[in-house]
């Protein structure tokens, strides 16, 4: 328990720490919100599907929350060599509990991170249908932190330095993103891309987002959270491995 | 206290350790030299149960380091050869981690942790962020941390490398009087002879995967009838310029001076 918790901390307090990060990683979404919210607003709105900014600001707050689950993650890569890693591995404690306090220090990280998003979008002029899903929304918020965490540790496990970083970026995390619905809606999607979505985890999240904060969700919000959960449950399992196999 | 039966460990076809054997007593200080690329890393993972050996076995403490791996890790600390230190944490905060770590309770780690920083002489900046400090306070940092549990063992890999002469001397005094006071085994590698020679009890001589001379300083001038340290070890391990493939280890330093402060 002890090692969990000080790992959990640890991530914390770096997170805290490190102004400049904190400030960059809320530049890209508010700039998705602005430059994308606005600029396509009155096509949207032409098109017949209501107000483009309340649409959009669910699936940005997720795109934040997946950025930074991954990259803290992937941060395992750094502290491989340079760090602190070697000093919790020659520890005598179960490699279990580093990566469980790793992950939910990460995936708390995140989840800060989306709230922020989330608060931002409110001074743009966001407004969620109603208050009362906020605990549900933090949850869901949550859910998709610790599913990226996982996948992040579990990618940063197998390579061995950053240069991988840029593919893992854009053949995985980019598309993840892009693929979601966090910029469309999934209705009236031809079936090709459909199914692309419907493969692609982060979809569910956006998707439970939105019908909880504006409502007029495309799948059931307890099948959604079946579905994260599991892939979630999946990750975790698949990083644990991967990282008790990891070698410094 | 270490004792150490005919381990290999193979690489695919490189096998980077052959079939060494030595033991180390209680309250002894013993230097590990050898060149670049000769095992000195490999044989420091197998002892500390970082990796397993592909034969042979290993008992640290009394406790074999495959078959019982946590009490062998409860046995030891360990300064590594690059820094090992959480940047963005205080000193005190990295004490503390260590601490929670290795299941020390609070009252027992708050009085260890004041007595180890006073003991490097660094209590007065104990709230200060590791990546504030010089080389040698971050080494110094590194040496009390390994410290913190009580371990029997202290395993320090180049510890004084790339710090100053003064630095240097310094850390060999904290070692010297621990290795007095705490009734600690330690076991260091360097590439300064003049260190091994200084402060070790016992030497062994690593190369090419293989332990081809081992005693203590006067054992080993006399087998290569030199006058130093240096001159036996070149003697021993010839003086062609070891090449090793850059690790991903170098790779990532010349990435991180890209990445630095990110």
């Amino acid at each position: 328990m002890g090692t969990i918790y000080i790992l959990w901390l640890r991530q914390l307090k770096r997170y805290v720490r490190s102004k400049s990060r904190i400030i960059g990683s809320l530049g890209q979404p508010l700039l998705f919100l602005l430059a994308m919210g606005y600029g396509l607003g009155p096509t949207f709105a032409k098109a017949g599907e209501g107000n483009y900014f309340q649409f959009l600001a669910p699936g940005i707050i997720a795109m934040s929350v997946l950025f930074t689950a991954v990259f803290s993650g992937i941060e395992i890569i750094w502290d491989r060599q340079f760090g602190f890693l070697k000093e919790t591995l020659v520890a005598p404690v179960p490699r279990l509990h580093i990566m469980i306090g790793r992950t939910l220090g990460g995936a708390t990280v995140a989840t800060i991170q989306g709230v922020i998003v989330f608060f931002i979008a409110m001074i743009a002029g966001f407004r969620p249908a109603s208050f009362m899903a906020l605990p549900a929304v933090l949850l869901v918020i949550f859910l998709i932190a610790l599913l990226f965490t996982a996948m992040g540790t579990a990618i940063a496990s197998r390579m061995s330095d950053m240069h991988g970083f840029q593919l893992v970026m854009n053949f995985l995390v980019m598309p993840i993103f892009f693929l979601s619905g966090a910029l469309f809606p999934l209705s009236g999607l031809p079936k090709n891309v459909l199914m692309v979505t419907k493969i692609d985890p982060l979809s569910y999240g956006v998707d439970a987002l939105r019908g909880l904060l504006i409502g007029g969700a495309h799948y059931h919000l307890s099948i959604s959270l079946i579905i994260l959960s599991s892939i979630t449950v999946f990750f975790l399992i698949l990083g644990s491995v991967l990282f008790s196999k990891l070698e410094v | 206290m270490i004792n150490v039966k005919n381990i290999s460990k193979k690489f695919g076809d490189f096998t980077a350790v052959d079939d060494i054997s030595f033991d180390v007593a209680k309250g002894e200080i013993f230097a590990f030299l050898g060149p670049n690329g000769a095992g000195k890393s490999t044989t420091i993972k197998m002892l500390t149960a970082l990796t397993n050996p592909n034969s042979g076995s290993i008992i640290i403490n009394g406790h074999d380091t495959v078959a019982d791996s946590d009490a062998v890790r409860h046995s030891f600390g360990i300064v590594f050869q690059d820094p090992s230190l959480d940047d963005e944490l205080t000193a005190w905060e990295n004490m503390e981690c260590h601490g929670v770590l290795y299941g020390m309770p609070k009252a027992l780690r708050r009085s260890r942790l004041e007595e180890l920083l006073k003991f490097v002489e660094l209590w007065d900046r104990k709230d200060d962020l590791v990546k504030k400090f010089s080389g040698g306070m971050k080494r110094r940092l590194e040496i009390a941390r390994g410290l913190m549990h009580h371990p029997k063992i202290f395993f320090l890999d180049e510890p004084t490398l790339g710090l100053d002469p003064q630095t240097r001397n310094h850390i060999w005094e904290y070692i010297k009087q621990l290795s007095d006071k705490e009734d600690i085994t330690i076991f260091f590698t360097t590439h300064y002879m003049e260190e091994a020679e200084k402060i070790a009890d016992q030497i062994a001589v690593i190369d090419h995967g293989q332990i081809i001379a081992q005693g203590t300083t006067a054992t080993l001038l006399k087998q290569t009838k030199t006058d130093n340290l240096e001159d036996a070890f070149l003697s021993l391990t010839g003086k062609g310029i070891r090449d090793e493939d850059a690790s991903s280890t170098d790779n990532m330093r010349s990435n991180r001076r890209m990445y630095a402060r990110r």
